[in-house]
């Protein structure tokens, strides 16, 4: 206890005390890191895949939509990608399952869930992350935008998986195919939820690159230094 | 949290010395080390927890090195994905993803549910309708003299004629073809159910496999569910004209529940087994594409 109680007294005299905030249970944190690898490797496969036939009209005659760049897939062929995708498509679900339930276990989702009354909140919050206008008050522990953000990404994910599903088994799965309007347009509904992600993506990184440090040390650790609703 | 980080820090961490033993309400009558205090203890507090619903706190440096360490730690598990990277761990960890999801889709089936039909009005051109091959469209068969050897374990093995095959019911279907690529044709197929063949050869059904081998070199192998399914059939015909050399004549597999690449053409032997040889599991199989490939 002593030497405790001397090591504090050092700490002291060091650097003054610091204001953290516990910001991300280890689900949250686990389920994250896991599922941006995941994502990582459905997308760079799912464009692999795609560029088998990167069209969504009939075979004969085929018209390119997009010449995806070799560069930017992964898994070298369409079988490889495909062993990829359908190994990853698990790892995906299962971290995408985990963070749903735990945050509806615990009542977290409230906080991160968009919602009407979040949306007059986002323009200013844009303005003020684009360095056109004044910090708005954060009383709460997602802004507008982030909640949009953060929500968006949770619908891409369902309807990425519900699509996925839809293509997979078409068959077994003919209900999801007819709700989607046939596996045609399956196939372009699971191309758009990749879109949407990669729409999040750059923004999310961007973000953190430019404001949210802190936010990247939390999801890394958990604990946030200097919380803005603590000012 | 443990309650330990709640103790350690309730302590004000500037109380000197022999005051290290007094609670907080003590430490606050201390006015000498307000400097750092009062920035603690009256912030213009907006909220007083973080979004997991723990309590703002205040520690030392140290301390948050501490637990920032601790939970750091705890993420571990996460760099299991790295196995990923390494390239001897790498294909057998796909292999096993490619077996969860084969698994899984043999679950799924259903041996009664049927694909989708379609009217004749939604059939594409026969033009329209690809002709994919692997290696040539038409490998040269002897049409007048083909026929289909019947191997393993089956009452009657032996080969059998065209016509033979033919005098079986006969079932047309306008199915949708799918390619693992991701194209999709709907075309009119016709032939005798798989399964009303294998019977009238008094094939063991219970037998997990059949395997197809074919005139161009090409081969396959399918679970015994898919190839009783009332859809799959021995195909000779398409759009009502016997199967031309492009598609497969004179016999192929047509299942509307599998993807292009298990539908063999040119068929020239198949057997009914229990086991399939490790490179022999399908042309496409034995190079990375999934076994069932099931829709």
């Amino acid at each position: 206890m002593a030497t405790i109680a001397n090591a504090r007294k050092q700490n002291v005299i060091d650097s003054p005390p610091v204001t953290i905030a516990y910001e991300h249970p280890w689900v949250v944190r686990f389920a994250h890191w896991v599922n941006a690898v995941a994502l990582l490797v459905l997308v760079g496969t799912g464009l692999q895949i795609f560029r088998a036939f990167p069209s969504f009209g009939p075979k004969i005659p085929q018209k390119n939509l997009i010449d995806v760049p070799k560069l930017i897939t992964l898994g070298g062929w369409l079988g490889g990608a495909l062993q990829w995708h359908f190994t990853f498509m698990w790892i995906f679900v299962a971290s995408g399952l985990m963070y749903v339930i735990y945050q509806l276990a615990t009542g977290h989702w409230r906080q991160v869930l968009f919602t009407a009354r979040d949306i007059k909140g986002v323009w200013p919050m844009a303005r003020y992350y684009f360095f056109f206008g004044p910090k708005p008050v954060v009383d709460a522990a997602y802004n507008p935008l982030q909640k949009l953000a953060y929500t968006s990404t949770v619908f891409f994910g369902v309807i990425s998986t519900l699509t996925g599903m839809a293509l997979y088994k078409p068959v077994q799965f003919w209900w999801l195919a007819w709700l989607m309007g046939g596996f045609h347009l399956a196939r372009i509904w699971h191309f758009l939820s990749m879109c949407g992600f990669l729409a999040f993506i750059p923004g999310h990184l961007i973000m953190v690159l430019l404001h949210g440090w802190n936010n990247f040390y939390s999801m890394v650790t958990g604990w946030k230094r200097d919380p803005e609703y603590v000012e | 949290m443990p309650d330990d980080i709640n103790e350690e820090q309730k302590p004000p961490e500037a109380d000197p010395g022999p005051a290290d033993q007094s609670d907080a309400h003590a430490a606050q009558q201390v006015p000498e080390d307000a400097a750092t205090h009062e920035e603690v203890a009256a912030p213009a507090v907006l909220r007083t927890t973080g979004p997991a619903g723990e309590p703002v706190r205040s520690v030392s440096a140290a301390e948050r090195r501490r637990m920032n360490r601790r939970e750091l730690l705890k993420l571990i598990p996460v760099l299991a994905l790295g196995a990923f990277a390494v390239p001897k761990l790498r294909e057998p960890l796909l292999n096993e993803g490619l077996h969860l999801s084969d698994w899984v889709s043999g679950k799924l089936f259903g041996r009664q549910r049927l694909a989708q039909t379609f009217r004749d009005s939604d059939v594409v051109a026969f033009e329209r309708f690809p002709y994919n091959y692997y290696d040539v469209a038409d490998p040269g068969v002897d049409l007048e003299r083909w026929t289909l050897t019947v191997e393993g374990l089956v009452q009657r093995p032996g080969d059998y004629k065209l016509s033979q095959i033919q005098a079986l019911p006969k079932v047309t279907q306008n199915t949708r073809h799918v390619c693992v690529e991701g194209w999709d044709v709907i075309g009119s197929f016709g032939g005798t159910r798989a399964s009303d063949f294998l019977r009238s050869i008094g094939a063991d059904t219970s037998a997990r496999f059949l395997e197809a081998e074919c005139v161009d070199g090409y081969y396959e192998s399918i679970d015994m569910g898919t190839v009783l399914h009332p859809q799959t059939l021995f195909c000779y015909e398409m759009y009502g004209k016997p199967l031309d050399r492009g598609h497969g004549a004179p016999l192929r597999l047509q299942m509307p529940t599998k993807l292009g690449y298990k539908q063999a053409k040119y068929l020239d032997t198949i057997r009914v087994s229990n086991v399939l040889r490790a490179d022999k599991r399908g042309y496409w199989e034995d190079q990375g594409y999934d076994w069932y490939g099931g829709l």
